[in-house]
């Protein structure tokens, strides 16, 4: 299995009597960008929130670069390189976007005294290039919170880059975000995969947008994996368009 | 003219006004400390409540941990303890060298002490994830606990309190004296605040404020953080309950030490009022909270206490943001927060916050 970053197997979790993920097995190789989509409800998110640690697993093993993470806590996962975006968007919303980008720098190794250190010169230069490069560059001195919907998204996505993730989890980047720029969007996934070398995990629910952007989706229905495959496939896989419509 | 000759001039004037107030109004330099410990107490409470977001109603602890650790150390270097419980004679009876070791000794053992406790309680409430209201009446508990316990301890004088030392003459008016003890510290705890703000541990605990989730998902050691900013807070006010005591003379367990249910609030309004998670809005708020509470008390006796329910009813209401809050909102551009349609032409251009 080497190559595979990220490698789940056989992970179900459980709220209660609801089974939120039944036996999920799939692979996310290292550069790729993998999609998965599902209708609402079919757990994707859940999905999301055990691969990062926010709550443990009942069943499976999840690895990350080889190592078991299941049992590890988000900020753990996180310091390893594996960062997730959030489908309700979180920013800090009474900082500056200049803030926001500064205090979301690689934590890996902080020892205790960095608790104390002032920003480098070089962090104000990188937070001010991925500002640029989302397009927020002459906002960066506005409040977080006083941004719209859809630049609080890209400023979500610029604070990930800020943090050099090795794997990013994307739950839902263009939700909420305008036709124009969503295109503007899925150029910028794309070079930050080509350019940096981002290892992208996406949910989402824009069809052409995902089928334009991963190499091979993941398609979830009622908490399973219904269908695998590249998106071609997917796209005409009678079971997937049977689980959006309904019929399933 | 530029901000950096006016921030000097600011400072400045702050400077000589307040090392001069206590001779300027030789009558209030009782009055006066107080005045410093009410900033100090604002301070280290926003630092907790405003920067971090953390509302502590309990941080009075640390001021009565403070008082009774210099009171037990001056009493213990000094005193027979049972000299001193029986013979409140024996109390005026030491050397200035005497009563400022005491005091000095104890106000460095209250630091050393409350950053122990602070560490203690921090693990058990901070590090366990408790937070939002769950975390206030956590610390509303710890405050009346530690009155309770005070108040039952014999050692530390239970239910009767402790008396402090009489001041030695030979040093000099006693407000004055303490008066410059408490300035300093509120000096030193301003400077450490503007400092740790402007770096990464001010970024740090403004994302916890904001997000903790989004905190921890992004890598911040969240704990590591709360934990400092919540034994720094607990070392200021040690020391300066140490220092209070001193200038009190009388410890009381739940009327001065632990006292929730005027300091303990108080620091909290006085937050509010200047404004919450700004460095200067707790100076502000202090400063005027306690000059209205004072006029109160010389103009409205009797009544002192309805008006100062008024005033916090008032604040919490109308003021919800608080002064510097109210001014952010009200001239964002003053504060930065403004579009700057320059384009990012070299990587020479920098520029600061």
């Amino acid at each position: 299995m080497t190559g595979q970053q990220l490698l789940v197997e056989g992970v179900t979790k459980r709220f209660g009597g609801v089974v939120a993920n039944d036996n999920i097995s799939l692979s996310v190789p290292e550069g790729s960008i993998v999609g998965l989509i599902g209708p609402n409800g079919s757990g994707k998110t859940t999905l999301f929130n055990s691969i990062v640690g926010y709550h443990p697993i009942d069943q499976g093993s999840i690895r990350f670069e080889g190592r078991e993470i299941s049992g590890l806590r988000v900020t753990e996962i996180a310091r390893m390189g594996m960062l997730r975006t959030f489908q309700q968007t979180r920013v800090y919303a009474k900082m500056t976007c200049v803030e926001n980008m500064q205090i979301s720098v690689p934590r890996k190794g902080e020892g205790f005294g960095a608790m104390f250190s002032k920003s480098h010169p070089k962090i104000m230069e990188k937070a001010e290039n991925l500002l640029a490069f989302v397009g927020l560059y002459a906002k960066r001195n506005l409040l977080a919170g006083d941004l719209s919907f859809g630049q609080q998204k890209l400023l979500e996505f610029a604070m990930a880059l800020m943090n050099e993730p090795k794997l990013l989890l994307l739950d839902e980047p263009t939700a909420g975000i305008n036709p124009t720029l969503i295109n503007g969007l899925i150029e910028r996934l794309k070079r930050s995969n080509a350019d940096l070398g981002i290892t992208l995990f996406i949910i989402e629910h824009n069809m052409p947008v995902i089928m334009d952007l991963a190499e091979h989706i993941y398609c979830l229905a009622h908490g399973q994996l219904l269908a695998e495959g590249p998106a071609d496939e997917i796209r005409d896989d009678q079971r997937v368009i049977d689980a959006y419509l309904g019929a399933n | 003219m530029n901000s950096a000759e006016r921030n000097a001039t600011i400072y400045g004037a702050i400077l000589i006004a307040s090392l001069a107030a206590p001779w300027v109004l030789p009558a209030y330099q009782t009055q006066l400390a107080f005045l410093w410990i009410m900033v100090l107490f604002a301070l280290t409470w926003d630092l907790v409540g405003g920067q971090m977001g953390y509302t502590s109603f309990g941080n009075i602890v640390f001021f009565g941990i403070g008082m009774y650790v210099t009171a037990v150390i001056q009493r213990n270097l000094h005193f027979d303890i049972k000299e001193y419980v029986h013979v409140a004679g024996a109390v005026d009876t030491l050397q200035p060298g005497e009563y400022l070791s005491g005091l000095f000794l104890g106000m460095g053992a209250s630091a050393i002490v409350a950053v122990i406790i602070g560490a203690v309680l921090g693990l058990c409430i901070l590090a366990m994830g408790m937070r939002g209201q769950y975390f206030g009446i956590c610390t509303l508990g710890l405050g009346v606990a530690a009155g309770e316990i005070a108040s039952g301890w014999d050692y530390i004088g239970a239910g009767s309190g402790m008396v402090a030392p009489v001041f030695p003459e030979r040093l000099g008016e006693r407000g004055a004296f303490f008066y410059y003890i408490f300035f300093i510290l509120t000096v030193i705890l301003f400077l450490t605040l503007k400092w740790l703000y402007a770096g990464r541990f001010g970024l740090a605990i403004n994302a916890i404020r904001d997000d903790e989730d989004k905190a921890e998902a992004m890598g911040i050691r969240t704990t590591r953080y709360k934990m400092t900013a919540w034994c720094i807070s607990a070392l200021f006010l040690a020391v300066a309950g140490g220092a209070a005591g001193h200038l009190v003379g009388f410890i009381d367990p739940t009327e001065v030490a632990f006292a929730g249910a005027t300091f303990g609030v108080w620091m909290i309004l006085m937050a509010i009022l200047g404004g919450k998670g700004t460095l200067w809005g707790p100076v502000v708020g202090a400063v005027i909270f306690y000059i209205t509470q004072e006029v109160f008390w010389t103009y409205l006796f009797g009544w002192q206490r309805v008006a100062m329910g008024a005033l916090i009813v008032g604040i919490v209401v109308f003021f919800p943001q608080g002064i510097m809050g109210w001014m952010r909102e009200r001239w964002p551009e003053r504060f930065g927060h403004r579009v700057e349609e320059s384009t990012l032409s070299s990587s020479a251009e920098g520029g600061g916050p």
